[in-house]
């Protein structure tokens, strides 16, 4: 007769009842699921948190432990901490790209503007177009733009 | 501990007594029973001693703040623990990116809208399709992120709480991301 033991009782060498709680979650064709969970949380402990959840929410709970669990063998000293550091990491990375290319939208469009004001009054006294670039009146090499 | 003093928070807690070599005892100390009594409740403190005697003693108290984290945010959310917040960070990465793409398609065109037309002798009109048709490999990625995510359908919502979620994803333990459900049936593609 072929077993029909979840993967949890399996592991834990006992008899699986009709009622086991781990049955739909860990199921016979996926051992590890159970070993990963069982070796961080401990079955007794998987097996209270998913009791004192309403069973709809039972399999994501599951999924989540196997998760944390998976996490935390994979890296002993941070598990799911360290995925969140670095994830912490990348949104401050993206947020620092993405105010450092709003600051050259902007500058590129004010930069376009002052120069559509300059194209559009070409009469102007030249130290006066002189004083609006911020070059100094004599010219020379030394000069530097500043904004 | 020898000499009078105070068991750590674990010893108390186990009502046992607290040896000099307590693996517990520089993690756990008795002023803050609570840390102690919440990583018990959900990893048991035969694991914790385990996980913490198979690490290198300069790694362990890491691994004490970061098992409390993970303990702490289990008994906030006892559906999804700190893998909601995971979640969460994952969806708040992918909106970025798209806000970053549209940024640097936008700079694109205004820097192509700049440019002296005789320079670029090849280019067509540039309007805004055109402008992503002419993006860089880079932003490229960027882009096809972007029109992916915006013409697909809202399997990854984003949701306003802060932990708890819906049951919108799934885990994929063999990479470091939630995956969005298919099918209320769906289980790591089983």
């Amino acid at each position: 007769m072929a077993s029909t033991r979840c993967a949890a009782c399996k592991y834990l060498r006992r008899r699986c009842p009709s009622d086991c709680i781990f049955s739909l979650y860990f199921p016979s064709n996926n051992p590890q699921r159970f070993a990963y969970v069982h070796k961080i949380f401990g079955a007794s402990n998987v097996g209270k948190m998913l009791q004192d959840l309403p069973v709809h929410r039972r399999a994501d709970a599951a999924d989540s432990l196997y998760y944390e669990a998976h996490c935390r063998i994979k890296d002993p000293v941070y598990g799911c901490v360290g995925i969140i550091n670095i994830l912490h990491q990348e949104i401050h990375n993206v947020q620092c790209q993405i105010a450092k290319i709003q600051a050259e939208i902007a500058f590129l469009g004010t930069h376009a503007q002052s120069d559509q004001q300059l194209q559009i009054a070409p009469n102007l006294d030249p130290n006066f177009l002189a004083e609006q670039k911020g070059l100094s009146n004599s010219f020379d090499d030394s000069s530097t733009w500043f904004f | 501990m020898g000499g009078g003093s105070s068991p750590c928070a674990s010893c108390k807690l186990l009502r046992r007594r607290c040896t000099k070599d307590c693996v517990f005892a520089p993690y756990f100390p008795p002023d803050d029973p609570h840390k102690f009594a919440i990583v018990h409740k959900v990893f048991g403190a035969s694991n914790i001693s385990k996980m913490l005697q198979e690490l290198p003693v300069h790694k362990r108290a890491d691994a004490v703040s970061s098992l409390v984290y993970e303990a702490n945010s289990r008994m906030r959310d006892p559906v999804y623990g700190c893998v909601g917040a995971i979640s969460y960070l994952q969806n708040q990465v992918a909106q970025l990116q798209m806000q970053l793409a549209v940024a640097q398609a936008e700079i694109y065109c205004i820097q192509m809208q700049q440019e002296p037309p005789n320079l670029q002798p090849q280019m067509v009109e540039p309007t805004d399709e055109n402008c992503l048709l002419f993006a860089s490999n880079d932003l490229d990625y960027n882009l096809q992120q972007y029109l992916s995510f915006a013409s697909s359908s809202s399997s990854s919502s984003v949701m306003q709480d802060s932990v708890k979620r819906e049951s919108l994803c799934t885990v994929d333990p063999s990479g470091d991301q939630f995956v969005p459900k298919r099918s209320p049936t769906y289980m790591f593609g089983m």
